[in-house]
């Protein structure tokens, strides 16, 4: 995944709460191996109709929605399952940014391992941006700040996880500095503990 | 450090294995579970071209594709899931229990079951429940597929040190609903993020009360009030349920840990980040009524009214929940019909949950049909020389093998879109249990009632008179 610092595309109001992992992509599709690409499975039972036909009022359906590169939804965005399939249909569809008052913990982590921000914004914020929305944003990383069309918020956004969506880092790389240490502490941990080891199958 | 400290705290500085300037800490992971989903990480550790990093850590259960109703997956994509979880686990070297071991079944179910989580252990998995392991005092959190990948090649994982909730449950669950009722209820309390960001102790007489398989219940629910991880100190009850088992340790190796882990607790002076508390006698049974589990109520109660939400967004959401679950306001619970029941799941599969159902259903035939599934093969095995399998087709529902089964419709077993399924599983959003499908959430007795009477029904009146 490549890093990013400054993002600016369209964003697209999704003014649902608890939008959970179930609803961002269905578990039916996740045997599909990644390089078959995700963006067609994103929030699919929403999008379509129980007939398969596509249903025109929703966000994502509409005109505007082409191209759009930033999601604004309400509250516990994510929540639910570890599905990084998640996070895949996100990114596959072109999203950058997700903004939310909340998120499900395993989901952020999940989104900054695949370069998706998310980007927590209060409530009132929330509210502001879906009522705007559609709207052409500014999204800084560095800076911490959303911007566009009138509007202006500041996010908070832990350092690590800057340092990933910014270098396109997942934390393997951030890992390998750290070898000797983890080794001495298995040494250790395995010494005073031998219970915790199983023999190899 | 020093101080007063919590179980929490000791657990994870006892996994810490080096804290960054961030604050950001590399934690040492004792027990790592994969299973078919987790085909993306090996992917992603074959594209680097690394090797697992102790394949002795590594324990493989193939639970959310296997086919449940005969041996024959329901598909080639399916049966594929299953064998790239075997290849990988042949290539890999990591123990496997595959869909025809005999201790195969779910996950969370298998591990403690096996004694393969232990106390003080640190517990990962690419699964939400995986909090389950927490009821063992092991801290135990679902994690994503990269991070899968990263605890695969290297037996560790950064992790942030979440804030420490102690949730006391007192007063004494009803014979009813048990373990499941205090989640239900404090999640509608809560809401499905009340517990974000934050590591959940239990404690209080009706959790030292429970049961270790309702502990697992209660620890399970954890991730659906947004807490990465639930946990439950060592006591007396857990090691005597612990010892034997076939991965724990025995002879000196066990009297060694098992003094170890009953020093696994919360100082009485300790001081957590937020604390709440909880009266089990509020636990009437619960169930779902919508599309997140915060959508919790009595069975008694009736259904809410978006007019009098309140805000707008809170009457949106009711609104399209009532909606989509084909509901009216202000309609009553016991109302409700149902289409279909289902048991299992990680979160209300085991023996006693199994026995439960069993005890509502005796002699009594159901009006809908539905499915049982236990939690893993050995409960099948326990469940059926109790006699139970025989009480569950006597009442007309089917008999199925272990697995994730209807719980996430993976392996094919899903209800049928605009169904309404009395479940016994954790997560009621749309769709979960197959496309369209419309889910209760409820203990494994509350299900059995709803089978009974063909709607959601108060358990207790069917319990009355019978030895439960
Ligand atoms: S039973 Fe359901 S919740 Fe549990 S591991 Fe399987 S799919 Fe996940």
């Amino acid at each position: 995944m490549p890093g990013w610092t400054r993002h600016e595309g369209r964003a697209l109001p999704l003014p649902l709460e608890n939008v959970d992992t179930d609803q961002l992509i269905p578990a039916r599709f996740m045997s599909a191996p990644r390089s078959a690409g995700y963006g067609g499975f994103l929030l699919h039972d929403l999008r379509y109709d129980s007939e398969g036909a596509l249903r025109p009022d929703f966000p994502l359906n509409r005109p505007e929605a082409a191209g759009a590169s930033v999601l604004i939804a309400r509250r516990n965005f994510g929540g639910g399952s570890s599905r990084e399939a998640a996070v895949y249909a996100l990114v596959d569809a072109g999203f950058r940014a997700v903004i939310a008052p909340s998120f499900g913990d395993i989901f952020s982590s999940n989104a900054v391992n695949n370069g998706l921000l998310p980007a927590r914004l209060p409530a009132e914020a929330v509210e502001a941006l879906l009522e705007a929305a559609p709207l052409e944003l500014a999204v800084d990383l560095d800076a911490g700040t959303i911007t566009g069309e009138g509007q202006a918020h500041r996010f908070e956004l832990d350092p690590v996880w800057r340092l990933k969506l910014v270098n396109g880092w997942d934390d393997i790389d951030l890992t390998a500095a750290h070898d000797e240490a983890i080794s001495a502490f298995a040494t250790r941990r395995r010494a005073a503990r031998p219970w915790l080891w199983l023999a190899t199958p | 450090m020093n101080g007063p400290l919590t179980l929490f705290d000791r657990l994870w500085s006892a996994h810490e294995i080096l804290r960054r300037d961030d604050g950001a800490s590399l934690l040492w992971v004792d027990r790592h579970y994969v299973h078919e989903g987790s085909h993306h990480a090996f992917a992603r550790l074959a594209a680097r071209g690394m090797a697992l990093a102790h394949p002795a850590l590594t324990v493989g259960v193939a639970d959310h594709y296997v086919p449940t109703r005969g041996r024959e997956a329901a598909d080639a994509d399916i049966a594929r899931m299953i064998r790239t979880l075997e290849d990988n686990a042949t290539a890999r070297g990591f123990r496997l229990f595959g869909q025809h071991d005999p201790r195969q079944g779910i996950v969370h179910v298998v591990g403690p079951e096996q004694g393969l989580t232990l106390p003080g252990m640190l517990v990962v998995c690419g699964d939400s429940h995986t909090a389950t392991h927490g009821a063992l005092g092991a801290y135990a959190f679902g994690i994503g597929a990269t991070e899968v990948a990263h605890v695969l090649a290297t037996q560790t994982i950064w992790q942030r040190k979440p804030r420490r909730m102690g949730l006391s449950v007192e007063g004494r669950t009803g014979p009813a609903g048990g373990a499941n009722d205090i989640p239900l209820n404090s999640i509608a309390r809560l809401g499905a993020d009340g517990g974000r960001g934050h590591a959940i102790e239990y404690a209080g007489a009706a959790v030292r009360a429970l049961s270790v398989e309702g502990r697992l219940t209660l620890c399970n629910l954890s991730i659906e009030g947004g807490a990465r991880s639930g946990l439950i100190a060592p006591d007396e009850t857990l090691l005597n349920w612990l010892r034997g088992r076939p991965f724990a340790p025995d002879g000196a190796a066990w009297d060694r840990a098992a003094a170890e882990w009953l020093t696994l607790a919360s100082d009485r002076d300790a001081a957590f980040d937020r604390e709440e508390g909880l009266d089990a006698a509020e636990s009437a049974p619960g169930v779902t009524w919508g599309t997140s589990p915060e959508d919790a109520l009595p069975i008694t109660g009736t259904l809410p009214d978006p007019e009098r939400a309140a805000t707008a967004s809170d009457a949106a959401r009711i609104r399209a929940a009532l909606d989509y679950m084909g509901l009216r306001a202000g309609q009553r619970l016991e109302d409700v019909a149902v289409d279909q029941i289902f048991i299992g799941s990680c979160t209300n599969a085991r023996i006693e949950d199994l026995r439960s159902a069993a005890a509502v259903l005796s002699g009594r035939r159901a009006r809908v049909p539905g499915l049982v599934s236990p939690g893993s093969a050995l409960v099948k095995a326990q469940a059926e020389q109790e006699g139970l399998d025989r009480i569950f087709v006597a009442a007309g529902l089917e008999w199925a093998g272990s697995g994730c089964s209807m719980c996430v419709g993976m392996n094919g077993d899903i209800v049928p879109p605009g169904n309404r399924c009395a479940s016994t599983t954790n997560r009621n959003f749309r769709g979960r249990q197959g496309p369209g499908s419309r889910t209760h959430l409820m203990s494994p007795a509350m299900a059995a009632a709803a089978a009974v009477t063909g709607r959601l029904a108060d358990v207790r009146p069917l319990l009355s008179g019978r030895d439960v």
